[in-house]
């Protein structure tokens, strides 16, 4: 096929703006109905469902801790058991981690990620849909069995032999391990999307040095994740395998205990990251519009983000301090994780910078970033206490972690995602969400959560183990408790504030237009909330901030069809447009895929016979999404 | 329940009642400044607290955690006036043209020389925080001829501990409560009977986890006389919370005169009740896991009880040990530490009243 033959086809060429909307919204535009809310592969529509599921999950787990706050209020409480307790920490561990804080991380760059480089769907948009719904379905199965009472109760983490059938039987270990098999495989699709998305649909002209550092943190996750989960993937199968068909690869009758933590860790360190790299992506992404000025050192950012990206990945033995490694082993892995402040140091001194030489304007989403900094650094200073091997020997698995890991991942992960939110909201309902209240969101959420997490450290020291469901009144801890639990409260009335505020802004807010905070980047260059095929013309980039550099109107490229969905894919490094591909069409088979999966996924945590008859349905549900059109795809 | 009293009365006095929760919403957030603030001096008293060493371990950890916390202190506070300062700055500059391209470029060279430096100086930071904590741990953990050899093994959820010595008369068993004399370096073995445990006595040292498979060694040291508290620190089940253990520490005399008496078999006693309790203890079950050395009592699955009547705790220290709670733990140990394996054992009054005084004889 050739160039001349594409030209056959009605293209955007010669229609004039109102013409070329009309058509492309009746080719974009997402099917009615059931089976069309099924089968849609529009990435806004999915990263939208993903975003919301994502902050359903955060309310779920976010009530986990607020009941085991209430136990330990106080001394000797008796609210909940040991049984239930021990479900609770670990449903809200899984829960935040696995269901909440990397896929809405993954859930915004879904939806943002081809807005930014300028592109009408994301690579593999089918797959896309596929991955929310094996990620509903997974979340799903673990809530179910919370609910009915066969919640794993082993933690976030199930240190094998505990975790093993002798001192875990039931189906809680293995509801769990399911669980993460479910969401790696979403992940791992997301990650393959963003990373064909970044690397080959850009925008004419966007070169490597143009993409927005957002887009560049989405990137450097989506390969930690193509390398961090199949660690956990080999660690979850096993210990399935050990309880389905006893298999000996961590009991003490021929396995190895250790070598769980090792390859847990070995994903459960860079896991960490996967939440910190985005949400530092959406600091530089605010930071930028709300100092009036490009972020400084974006070079440095840059390196600093896939500096972090690979350092992750040298640091998992920290968690293993209290294990009795060998001291100059351990040592090294003091020294490794010190490394990893120096390059989150950096992008600090750099956002510093950018403010210092700005003009800040202080609406919310910069407040919240304000707040990240503050609390992030504590986080970030008291990790180089416990990269300390000997240090790290008194306050390991105390409370002094569950602060530490609190101050990263709410300060590092949280605080930028609303912001993000408080940022975005416009873009993707097409209304800005109340300042007033974004204010009192923000100091409620930064009182509590300080109240709530800054004395933990002190109870750590203090000799307060983690995963405890009581203590003993003569421990001293009561008062402490107490305030942690009133300043967890008051950081739980802040999220009750933030959905106030954006139910009441969804309806009501006032109306954004394209670009209500003059920001610089593509996603602010069509109307809120976007139309279904994101662009009416591909823009044509000459800077990293193409919305500052070329105000009024932006260099667009031409020649795609308008009766069929179409992309234009550019060269990784230079962003030159080397072909034009289709996009596929909605289908309902991604949907029908992840339901046969799930029924294998949940059906091998009873038998080991579900991976037998588990296959088919899956092949013939792939059949159908692979079925070939009969045209070919793409054009030179 | 507060919060519901205070829903019943807010639609009534709403005007007046909301400077009032201000300021009561006020005063205790400064009472809980003031608490975070004062904690930390209030708990050097704590008796299972890294902050209140009484050993030289701890005390070298406690030492590197000040350092760290000052170091940290300081970075942290610069951190927060640069960034204060810098938006300070900015919020003062409106005469600037309001386009965001433009940039300074005299100031942006001044910016990357202090993003240079600052980040030179954090690795200097880094660089010393490595060496600082590498040379701390090499001083850790040093024996010595005279040190006391000691295996200590988790079990769900309980401690087992025996005292080891060359000459195998001189070895024996208890459980959750390990006596050391002051000043010797005690080296504990580590071992795990079914899953991870963690064994942290705060004031004394630092943790080191008991793993299947594996033998850790720790050493630590009593500075002064005292009693110690220790916890599991390893998630390891529904009791993790509650399997705590005890280290006294005491003069060097006492010691050898409590070791003198665990090496003992259990006295036998003339009293009836106690002898009666003896048979209670023999033909229940008990037996099946607990020892009592000198009797036929030899299960293993349990902690040692030859002189359960000389330990201050019952219940890997949750209970203390009198008549009283002994009696509440054989009774109904399942709703005092729920999910533990020690099954209740049905007696009547009569039979428990024997049962206790038998094992509160075991001096």
């Amino acid at each position: 096929m050739t160039a001349m033959d594409h030209a056959d086809y009605p293209q955007d060429t010669n229609l004039d703006d109102a013409e070329l909307s009309r058509r492309l919204t009746r080719l974009w535009a997402s099917p009615k109905g059931l089976i069309g809310f099924f089968s849609t592969t529009d990435h806004k529509v999915v990263g939208r469902r993903y975003i919301v599921t994502a902050f359903v999950f955060l309310v779920l787990a976010g009530l986990n801790a607020v009941v085991m706050r209430l136990q330990l209020a106080q001394p000797d409480n008796d609210l909940v058991g040991p049984k239930l307790y021990n479900e609770l920490f670990t449903v809200h561990g899984t829960t935040m981690m696995f269901l909440f804080a990397v896929p809405v991380m993954e859930a915004v760059a879904v939806y943002l990620v081809p807005l930014m480089v300028g592109t009408r769907n994301i690579a593999f948009p089918r797959l896309n849909a596929f991955s929310y719904w094996l990620y509903v379905a997974g979340g799903a199965m673990l809530w179910i069995a919370f609910l009915v009472g066969a919640a794993p109760d082993k933690g976030w983490f199930s240190y094998a032999p505990l975790s093993e059938t002798q001192y875990s039987p039931g189906k809680g270990v293995d509801i769990w391990a399911q669980m993460i098999t479910f969401t790696e495989v979403s992940a791992l699709a997301v990650s393959v999307e963003i990373i064909c998305t970044v690397f080959k649909q850009r925008a004419p002209g966007m070169s490597l040095d143009r993409i927005p550092i957002f887009v560049w943190a989405m990137l450097a996750t989506s390969f930690m994740v193509l390398f961090a989960l199949p660690a956990i993937m080999l660690a979850s199968t096993g210990l399935i395998l050990d309880r389905l068909v006893n298999t000996h690869f961590f009991d003490t009758l021929g396995g190895d205990a250790l070598l769980w933590q090792h390859l847990f860790w070995f994903f459960g360190h860079p896991e960490v990251y996967l939440v910190f790299l985005p949400a530092t992506g959406m600091v530089s992404a605010i930071i930028a519009p709300f100092a009036r000025r490009p972020i400084f050192g974006y070079l440095a950012i840059v390196l600093s983000i896939i500096g972090n990206a690979v350092l992750s990945f040298g640091l998992w033995v920290h968690h293993m301090f209290a294990t009795g490694l060998p001291e100059l082993g351990a040592s090294f892995f003091t020294a490794s994780s010190m490394v990893i402040g120096i390059t989150s140091g950096i992008q600090i001194f750099c956002w510093i910078a950018t403010l210092w030489g700005g003009r800040p304007v202080f609406k919310t989403p910069l407040l919240f970033v304000l707040g990240f900094i503050v609390i992030f650094v504590i986080g970030g200073l008291s990790g180089l206490m416990i990269a300390s091997v000997p240090l790290d020997t008194q306050v390991h698995d105390t409370y002094f972690i569950v602060a530490h890991f609190h101050y990263v991942l709410i300060g590092g992960g949280v605080f930028p995602l609303l912001g993000a939110i408080y940022y975005w909201f416009p873009k993707i309902t097409g209304r800005m969400m109340s300042e007033t209240i974004g204010r009192w969101h923000f100091w409620l959420a930064f009182i509590g959560m300080n109240l709530a997490f800054f004395p933990m450290h002190l109870l750590g020291l203090w000799g307060m183990p983690r995963r405890v469901y009581s203590y003993p009144a003569d421990m001293g801890w009561g008062t402490t408790n107490l305030i942690v639990t009133i300043g967890a409260a008051i950081f739980a009335v802040s999220f009750l504030v933030f959905f106030w505020n954006a139910l009441v802004s969804l309806r009501s807010g006032r109306l954004a237009g394209p670009n209500p905070w003059g920001a610089g980047t593509l996603e602010w260059a069509m109307s809120s909330p976007p139309p279904p095929y994101n662009f009416l013309r591909q823009p044509f980039v000459t800077s990293r901030e193409p919305l500052w550099t070329e105000p009024g109107v932006l260099p667009v490229a031409e020649g795609l069809r308008v009766d069929r969905r179409e992309l234009i894919l550019s060269s990784v490094v230079d962003g030159d447009p080397i072909q034009i591909e289709s996009s596929p069409e909605p289908s309902i088979w991604p949907f029908l895929a992840a339901i046969a999966t799930t029924v294998f996924f949940i059906g091998s945590i009873f038998t080991p016979w579900a991976v037998v008859w588990g296959t088919p349905p899956i092949a013939v549900t792939l059949i159908g999404w692979f079925w070939p059109k009969g045209s070919k795809e793409e054009v030179d | 329940m507060i919060s519901i009293a205070a829903n019943h009365r807010l639609p009534v006095t709403r005007c007046r009642t909301f400077p009032m929760l201000r300021k009561s919403l006020a005063k205790s957030l400064g009472f809980a400044l003031t608490a975070m603030l004062c904690l930390p001096l209030a708990a050097c008293g704590g008796w299972q607290s890294a902050l209140n060493a009484h050993g030289p371990e701890a005390e070298r950890l406690a030492k590197l955690f000040w350092f760290f916390t000052a170091v940290c202190g300081v970075v942290w506070l610069l951190v927060i006036l640069a960034l204060g300062w810098a938006l300070f700055r900015g919020t003062r500059r409106t005469s600037a043209p309001n386009d965001p391209v433009l940039v300074d470029p005299d100031q942006e060279r001044r910016s990357a020389v202090a993003v240079w430096g600052l980040t030179a100086a954090s690795v200097v930071v880094l660089v010393v925080f490595t060496l600082v904590s590498f040379f701390a741990s090499r001083g850790l953990n040093a024996a010595s001829a005279n040190t006391l050899n000691i295996e200590v093994t988790g079990y769900q959820w309980w401690w087992q501990v025996r005292y080891l010595d060359p000459n195998p008369s001189l070895t024996f068993t208890t459980a959750n409560e390990i006596h050391v004399p002051v000043g010797r370096p005690v080296k504990v073995r580590l071992v795990a009977a079914d899953v991870i445990h963690s064994f942290w006595v705060p004031n004394l040292a630092g943790k080191l986890d008991l793993i299947p498979g594996q033998t850790n060694e720790l050493t630590f040291a009593a500075n002064r006389p005292g009693v110690y508290r220790g916890q599991c620190a390893e998630f390891c089940g529904l009791q993790h919370a509650f399997m705590g253990l005890r280290v006294i520490a005491e003069p060097e005399q006492d010691f050898g005169a409590w070791r003198a008496r665990q090496i003992q078999p259990a006295r036998q006693s003339d009293d009836d009740l106690v002898r009666s309790g003896e048979r209670v203890f023999l033909n229940n079950g008990c037996i099946l896991c607990h020892t009592i050395r000198g009797t036929t009592a030899g299960g293993r699955a349990g902690p040692d009880l030859t002189h359960i009547g000389s330990r201050s705790a019952i219940a890997a220290d949750t209970l203390p040990n009198t008549l009283g709670y002994m009696a509440g733990w054989i009774a109904d140990p399942q709703s005092i530490k729920p999910g533990n394996y020690m099954p209740s054992v049905p007696l009547d009054g009569g039979d428990l009243n024997a049962l206790v005084h038998y094992l509160e004889a075991l001096k």
